[in-house]
């Protein structure tokens, strides 16, 4: 009984087979061509939008990861504003085969005032509160690229002494919002004279360059040399705020955090990788967009099986007599069903082919070239081959089904008025 | 051997019930050439039909070498009409994107045949009604008379029980008509049991047996006088 209903299964997909190369080889090119347009849409609605939601918090965290964190951030336990034995940590981590570079950081709050030699008594004072960074310029260039983010200006010297770079975000003319306990500096540009006040202490520094990043950190930081900013926090043990790692390609990022945390490097700082020390609402927003994706995937699915409904159902009703003459001559009602299967997965596989081309050969390349400007990352588009690939099958799936119901429901009418063309 | 007994086909339009069949009893032996005759409306192609197992009588039964069709699921039929069957329509009913050959190969195929083999009787079967070199010809590309011969040949491929013809020649010209019915004949000769429905006097004459209908009803059962 089992092995008559394999024999029959073969023989019915054999003549479906058939049926269904003869159809797509006798049909319009046009009609072809629009079911196939439609069902390359229909595949990049599925891959695309939700890429793209993915694309912008991968932007965000690449972004995170190159110009802030690098691969691992050491920095200074809550309890402190440094981290202790500093200098050890570095000769550790120079030590470690692992590690490419590293740039340490002195960080401090503080605020910082224009045009104070202009403002009138009655005049509210041009101030804005800033993370003061003291930084070894070559060091911090070779871990995040920090001079190629300089918008305006020039970058650091370790000489400049009394010269900042100061983050777009601090100033009105890139961040033109204010809202309470916000402000930024209004008038200033590359050259103005400004104050920076930390730990007590003021200072005359003149604008170098201005930076331009989507990493707050970044955007809302006051660059300074390293030995500048030591002075004026008073720091003469070396102790420094982050270190940021920079490792060699291939280097596992969890096995050199791992390294440092059996040497007991936790006890004085926390010892993250990238991932680690993404804020927590890049983490939360990379939780809600998965979930929106998925439910755009979904409502796609939706869609996709809805268009090839229609298609197949109606190419089904036109096709009616045929079917009933198929069958009056003795073609078994699961063969032409069949044949109807076949062509809803020509139709989503060759839809998905041309998709997963222009996905991987036009538009990944394109968005990787000229990536979305949103406020907060730089969008790309991320379709990582597997889950592509399981949204293929996935619509594969969902086509075969669609094409079979309307399929069957014609198959199923009576098979004189199918072919009489009777109601 | 096909036996119709008090065969009855009636059509529902809402409340309205028109009887098409209203009693019919009726035997056809093997290898007989039966034409089945009336005016228009009166109930001879719903009759073949029924006969044929493509249709659903009201009631009655229609009993083929012993089997009761009433008793087969519809898969069955399909089986039967397979294996048992061959069909020859009025307006030839091939399929428009299979080439002459392959409209014929098709239930071959289905019949569990090998691919070889089938072609060749498909091929066969073709050359037998002339059309060896239209083979790969698709419908559109022949005339309506080579069309109704691919249809016949389609319908004689796997030397069917009882073939069945619902106005062979209706579609057609004169000398098309003129062989087809010539082809007809050589069959019934060969032994093949045919059932046509006509309403042209001169090709029922053709026939064996001619029986005529009115209302549903047979009103004349006569052997044919060539």
């Amino acid at each position: 009984m089992e092995s008559l209903y394999i024999v029959s299964f073969f023989l019915n997909t054999k003549i479906g087979f058939f049926l269904a190369t003869r159809q797509i080889k006798k049909a319009s090119f046009w009609t072809t061509g629009l079911i196939v347009f439609v069902m390359v849409l229909t595949f990049l609605n599925l891959v695309v939008v939700s890429g793209i939601l993915v694309g912008l918090i991968e932007g965000s965290i690449a972004a995170w990861h190159n110009q802030y964190t690098s691969d691992i951030m050491i920095s200074n336990l809550d309890t402190k504003d440094y981290i202790e034995n500093s200098p050890s940590i570095i000769s550790t981590l120079k030590a470690l085969p692992e590690v490419q570079y590293i740039s340490a950081r002195y960080a401090k709050g503080g605020t910082i005032e224009a045009n104070y030699k202009t403002k009138k008594e009655t005049d509210k004072p041009n101030t804005a509160s800033a993370q003061i960074i003291g930084i070894n310029p070559m060091a911090e260039d070779q871990i995040t690229g920090l001079a190629s983010h300089v918008a305006e200006g020039e970058y650091l010297t370790p000489t400049d002494y009394d010269k900042v770079l100061i983050g777009q975000f601090l100033l009105a003319q890139y961040l033109p919002v204010e809202s309470p306990g916000f402000t930024t500096l209004k008038n200033v540009g590359v050259g103005t004279k400004i104050r920076m006040k930390v730990n007590g202490i003021t200072r005359e520094v003149v604008v170098k360059g201005i930076l331009k990043s989507k990493v707050d950190n970044v955007s809302m930081g006051l660059y300074v040399v390293d030995s500048q900013v030591r002075e004026l926090i008073g720091r003469q043990d070396n102790n420094v705020s982050q270190i940021a790692v920079k490792l060699k390609n291939g280097a596992d990022v969890a096995s050199v955090k791992n390294q440092l945390l059996l040497r007991g490097i936790d006890k004085q700082a926390k010892v993250q990788t990238y991932i680690d020390a993404q804020p927590k609402f890049l983490k939360d927003i990379i939780a809600t967009f998965a979930i929106l994706g998925n439910a755009l995937s979904s409502i796609g699915l939706v869609v996709a099986s809805i268009t090839i409904f229609i298609v197949i159902f109606i190419n089904a009703l036109t096709r009616r007599k045929f079917i009933g003459i198929l069958k009056g001559i003795g073609i078994n009602g699961k063969a032409i069903e069949m044949s109807y299967i076949f062509q809803s997965i020509f139709y989503a596989l060759l839809g998905s082919g041309i998709g997963l081309l222009v996905v991987y050969f036009a538009l990944v390349p394109l968005f990787a070239a000229y990536p979305i400007d949103f406020p907060f990352s730089d969008g790309i588009l991320v379709a990582p081959l597997v889950e592509t690939l399981i949204r293929v099958g996935l619509l594969v799936f969902a086509t075969l089904i669609a094409g079979y119901i309307p399929a069957r429901m014609i198959v199923r009418k009576n098979t004189l008025d199918s072919i009489l063309g009777r109601n | 051997m096909i036996i119709v007994k008090n065969l009855i086909k009636s059509f529902k339009d809402g409340q309205t019930e028109t009887k098409v069949i209203k009693g019919i009893d009726l035997k056809v032996e093997n290898g007989q050439f039966i034409a089945i005759m009336g005016r228009s409306g009166a109930g001879k192609s719903t009759l073949l039909y029924q006969m044929s197992l493509l249709d659903e009588p009201t009631s009655g039964e229609i009993i083929i070498d012993g089997k009761e069709a009433h008793t087969m699921t519809q898969d069955q039929k399909t089986q039967f009409r397979l294996l048992n069957c061959g069909y020859v329509f009025q307006d030839y009913a091939l399929l428009p994107e299979l080439t002459s050959l392959e409209n014929v190969v098709l239930p071959l195929l289905m019949q569990k045949m090998d691919k070889k083999v089938a072609y060749a009787k498909a091929k066969e079967a073709l050359e037998k009604i002339k059309l060896g070199h239209r083979l790969k010809n698709i419908p559109s590309q022949l005339s309506g008379g080579e069309q109704q011969r691919v249809s016949i040949a389609r319908a004689i491929a796997n030397h069917p029980k009882i073939l069945f013809a619902d106005e062979p020649t209706a579609n057609l010209d004169n000398e098309s008509s003129k062989i087809v019915m010539k082809f007809f004949l050589q069959l019934h000769k060969e032994g093949q049991t045919i059932i046509m429905v006509t309403h042209e006097e001169q090709y029922a004459k053709m026939a064996e047996k001619v029986i005529k209908i009115d209302d549903g009803k047979i009103v004349s059962i006569h052997s044919s006088t060539n």
